[in-house]
């Protein structure tokens, strides 16, 4: 009788925790994109806003382009391209700094809609009192436009904890890489891409539900 | 004391305030009248420095307001400024919204802070509100506590930009009384205005805008009564 080779094997208890470990990572990677990317974003939504610089000019072109360019693409170029001219990164860090720069490409325009969002002579109000424009722009510009554009944020920061799936391409392994695996081990492709995305849902869910309550708050 | 000397402002290729001549004294109430696009808005802001001007010159107590060297952050402080938008800011209490200013720019600590804005908005007759919103307080509310915010920083002057313009008129009257209320405590006032009631009750002196000029000024018996300029005299036929 001939023996059979089987290269295949079913899903068990040990790949619920390397999905589970995959997700962390993915929760990782977007946690530290969105974090830099933010207060990135937030600084050239201000440039932007004050406009004053030729600055303005060139970081708003060259958003557009990240903001423009599929992100899968900009993960292959940078990672591809980037070790030409000496930068040679990890498929990790390649992916931090293409979904940062991402994110605040993004966070950028929403920052910019929120500080326009508070109205002129509110600021005028604020300086009148002798706030420093640094004040006004902390203690007034940021609670208050911050708030206006809360959801809009909210919304890129679930883009981006999806969009962090494509760094799989660059071979990291996240959630998505880490479901792909499995499924060429397992061939049970609808187990695993329903716990994969249940997985997403579990990361993205709270954080919705937590700025819905936060805008509930606010709403008073 | 507020001297200013041949102010002139332009917005582009609007001239809007043409060579402007006032001194207005402490504890003076000057009310400034005249249509809309006069001028009279914008001469306010002149004076403390939210508008820049491109002539002359304005003085506090001595202190040039458009001079290079003037910290306008420390000036503004003596200067109260109520605008017809109230501008509370949203996301503080009452309380908070008073405040804010003393704490952050004079350096006042929280619990002083605090108690400047309860008896500020006790002064202003919002004792009952101090915890509430601005979205739960009505225009009037909201536009005395524009005023107690002002007066949390313990201003010398004060600058009323057409405070009730922007109100339902069954609340114009409860903002004119704090106006009166400060008047009498000897407050030095600007009031832009379209109240010719209160600027002729509350007033020293009524000074009449007509396109950039100031055409008259005098004491509210004049103006109302025996105006000496065409175009004030036309104004307020209008406006009775």
């Amino acid at each position: 009788m001939q023996e059979t080779i089987t290269f295949f094997s079913g899903f068990g208890a040990s790949d619920l925790w390397f999905l589970g470990d995959a997700a962390l990572k993915t929760l990782w990677i977007s946690l530290l994109s969105i974090s830099i990317g933010t207060v990135l974003g937030v600084i050239f939504g201000w440039m932007l806003h004050e406009g004053k610089w030729m600055a303005a000019a060139t970081i708003g072109s060259i958003l557009d382009i990240f903001r423009s360019v599929p992100l899968i693409i900009q993960l292959v170029l940078f990672y591809n391209f980037a070790p030409i001219v000496g930068l040679s990164l990890d498929p990790f860090g390649s992916g931090v700094v293409i979904l940062t720069i991402y994110t605040a490409a993004l966070v950028s325009n929403v920052a910019r809609g929120g500080i326009e969002a508070v109205p002129v002579s509110m600021r005028k109000a604020s300086r009148s009192l002798g706030m420093s424009y640094w004040q006004d722009l902390f203690h007034i510009v940021l609670p208050i436009g911050g708030r206006a554009v809360f959801p809009a944020w909210i919304g890129v920061v679930l883009g981006v904890m999806k969009d962090s799936a494509l760094v799989s391409v660059l071979g990291y392994v996240e959630l998505l890489k880490a479901s792909q695996i499995l499924i060429t081990r397992t061939q049970e492709p609808f187990l695993i891409l329903a716990l994969a995305g249940a997985f997403y849902f579990a990361l993205s869910y709270p954080i919705s539900r937590y700025a819905a309550k936060f805008e509930q708050r606010w709403a008073q | 004391m507020i001297e200013i000397r041949d102010l002139h402002k332009h917005f582009g290729d609007l001239h809007v305030l043409k060579g402007i001549d006032l001194d207005v004294k402490k504890g003076e109430v000057l009310s400034v009248i005249g249509s809309s696009g006069s001028g009279k808005s914008t001469l306010l802001y002149c004076i403390n420095s939210l508008e820049k001007i491109q002539q002359g010159s304005v003085k506090i107590d001595g202190i040039d307001v458009h001079a290079k060297s003037t910290d306008v952050n420390k000036l503004r402080q003596k200067l109260g400024m109520v605008f017809q938008q109230w501008n509370s800011f949203p996301h503080l209490t009452a309380m908070e919204n008073v405040a804010l200013a003393p704490r952050i720019v004079k350096g006042k600590s929280k619990e002083e802070a605090l108690h400047i804005a309860e008896t500020q908005l006790k002064h202003v007759g919002l004792g009952d509100k101090l915890k509430n919103y601005p979205s739960a307080l009505s225009g009037g509310q909201q536009q005395r506590l524009a005023i107690a915010r002002a007066l949390a920083m313990e201003p010398e002057y004060m600058l009323f930009d057409e405070a009730t313009s922007a109100l339902d008129p069954e609340k114009v009257g409860e903002v004119l009384d704090t106006m009166r209320l400060l008047a009498e405590e000897g407050m030095t006032m600007i009031c832009v205005t379209h109240e010719m009631g209160f600027a002729r009750d509350v007033s020293d002196r009524v000074a009449y805008f007509h396109h950039g000029v100031m055409e008259e000024i005098g004491p509210p018996e004049q103006i109302f009564d025996a105006p000496v300029s065409e175009h004030t005299r036309k104004f307020l036929a209008n406006v009775r």
